[in-house]
């Protein structure tokens, strides 16, 4: 045990420590030197949720410019370095996979032991506690939350269903002046079950948490994801596959970047009825001023990677 | 005390659009557009795809007046990011649905829907609807609105990118 009896965490070659502010890192790199990264750990935490709730997600999470995870979908490479240009040119990375199962328990654990209580990594920085100090409690309520993910549409019938104060999820402060007004639904005997509409702003404005999608509509492999943000995204999400905002209120900058180097590319100023696409190629990560409403929309087909690495689906978007 | 947080909504009549600011990269590949100026710019019911996966698209939508009957072999969806639209819906007849069952995006109903009446549906702002496979459906809208559709890449969406995207 650590001194401030956090436990350290072992994977592979790297090995984890906290202590009151910091996380600590350490590996073997791929030339034998001994190297060590420091994260806050704060940031740390936000970031190590959104891993675990996500399934490592798709590609690249980042939790700052040195450490991270990729996702093979059955198999997660943990890395040092191996994505920073000036850490990769030096040879001082370190990359190792692992059966996703394997990472999985290992950072559950490790949330586990080292969320306080009072702390929700999931929160935004204004309405929880300080994720600093010496070990004191837990907070599993929080960080065990499930996705919620509609299988066709969020309020049908058997599907995942509205947000409501009863079942625990009230307008958040920032919503406060979102309409909550349900559509009409004027359905004929017999078909109650197809005829159907929700309101989406009234069903986000209630979301707890920020940066963490829901699936709110299907058509095949065609993923409505929106999600509440506010300050910083945790991660730098690297894509495998061209992903799109669509910016529902209020705004959001990215910050985008190379995503095996992490050489600045450009920024994207979001507003209201804004639409843009994150190139399979780049890194990104978001700023909301204001707690937003983004519509992350994913092509989830389990080809759609592959067909990107063999060159037979593009990185950009699309070619005008 | 009270934040007095106001939520930004953008509408045809009023929307401010961002942007990207290239640092060494094409401004083209991140496609960057905005659904109110699509919108404002597209006749009523033109499906204008400002969303591209492979298959799968988002298209926008300038709801006026009254649009054609459509279906479509698989569920859509339809955002209502400004105004109010009336959905009709019908459940069609065997004899007009989409004979090929993998066929995708919305096909146009030849004709008027025959069928039973499955009811309707009225969205305003941040309302979302489903649009059933197999249903036949109509939009109505008494003043213009916008909506978003989540769907595939049919005969009867349109590509501009050239007009909608940030080039520069």
């Amino acid at each position: 045990m650590s001194a401030d009896s956090y436990q350290v965490f072992e994977l592979g070659s790297f090995v984890f420590r906290r202590d009151e502010y910091f996380v600590h890192i350490s590996w073997r790199a791929n030339n034998g030197r001994p190297m060590s990264h420091t994260l806050d750990v704060g940031n740390f935490l936000r970031a190590l949720m959104r891993d675990i709730a996500w399934g490592f997600f798709y590609g690249w999470v980042n939790f700052d410019d040195v450490f991270g995870t990729l996702n093979h979908y059955g198999t997660v490479d943990l890395y040092g370095g191996s994505f920073n240009g000036s850490m990769r040119a030096a040879g001082i990375d370190k990359l190792e996979n692992f059966p996703t199962e394997q990472i999985r328990a290992v950072f559950e654990q490790m949330l586990d032991d080292w969320t306080n209580e009072g702390y929700d990594p999931f929160a935004a920085p204004q309405e929880t506690g300080s994720p600093y100090g010496p070990k004191n409690g837990h907070n599993r309520p929080a960080i065990t939350r499930a996705r919620e993910v509609a299988k066709r549409c969020v309020g049908l019938k058997g599907d995942l269903p509205l947000r409501t104060d009863a079942r625990g999820a009230p307008v958040n402060r920032a919503f406060a002046d979102v309409p909550q007004d349900q559509p009409e639904v004027h359905a004929e005997p017999g078909f109650e079950d197809e005829v159907h509409a929700f309101n989406l702003f009234a069903f986000l404005s209630r979301s707890q948490v920020t940066w963490n999608p829901s699936f709110t509509s299907v058509v095949k492999h065609s993923y409505m994801c929106p999600t509440t943000e506010e300050h910083i995204l945790p991660i730098i999400h690297g894509n495998d596959r061209v992903e799109w905002f669509f910016q529902m209120c209020d705004e959001i900058h990215w910050n985008c970047a190379d995503k095996n180097t992490g050489k600045p590319l450009a920024r994207v100023i979001m507003k209201a009825g804004d639409m843009a696409a994150m190139p399979a190629y780049c890194r990104h990560q978001g700023y909301s001023p204001k707690r937003s409403m983004l519509l992350v929309w994913e092509n989830g087909s389990p080809k759609l990677v592959y067909e990107i690495q063999k060159g037979e689906s593009p990185e950009v978007p699309v070619q005008f | 005390m009270s934040t007095g947080y106001q939520t930004r909504f953008g509408s045809l009549a009023n929307y401010e659009k961002g942007h990207v600011e290239s640092i060494t990269d094409d401004v083209k590949n991140y496609a960057f557009s905005n659904c109110f100026e699509i919108a404002a710019g597209s006749k009523p019911y033109e499906k204008v795809i400002f969303g591209i996966n492979q298959i799968y698209v988002l298209e926008v939508l300038r709801a006026e007046g009254n649009s054609p009957w459509y279906t479509c072999a698989h569920d859509e969806f339809a955002l209502c990011m400004d105004g109010e639209v009336e959905i009709q819906l019908f459940k069609l007849d065997a004899s007009q649905t989409v004979a090929d069952k993998e066929r995708n995006g919305t096909v146009a109903v030849k004709g008027e829907p025959r069928g039973a009446k499955m009811g309707w549906i009225k969205l305003k702002r941040g309302h979302q609807g489903m649009l059933p496979a197999n249903c036949a459906y109509q939009f109505r809208a008494a003043s213009p609105g916008v909506l978003v559709l989540q769907t595939c890449k049919g005969e009867l969406s349109i590509e501009r990118w050239t007009e909608i995207c940030q080039a520069q």
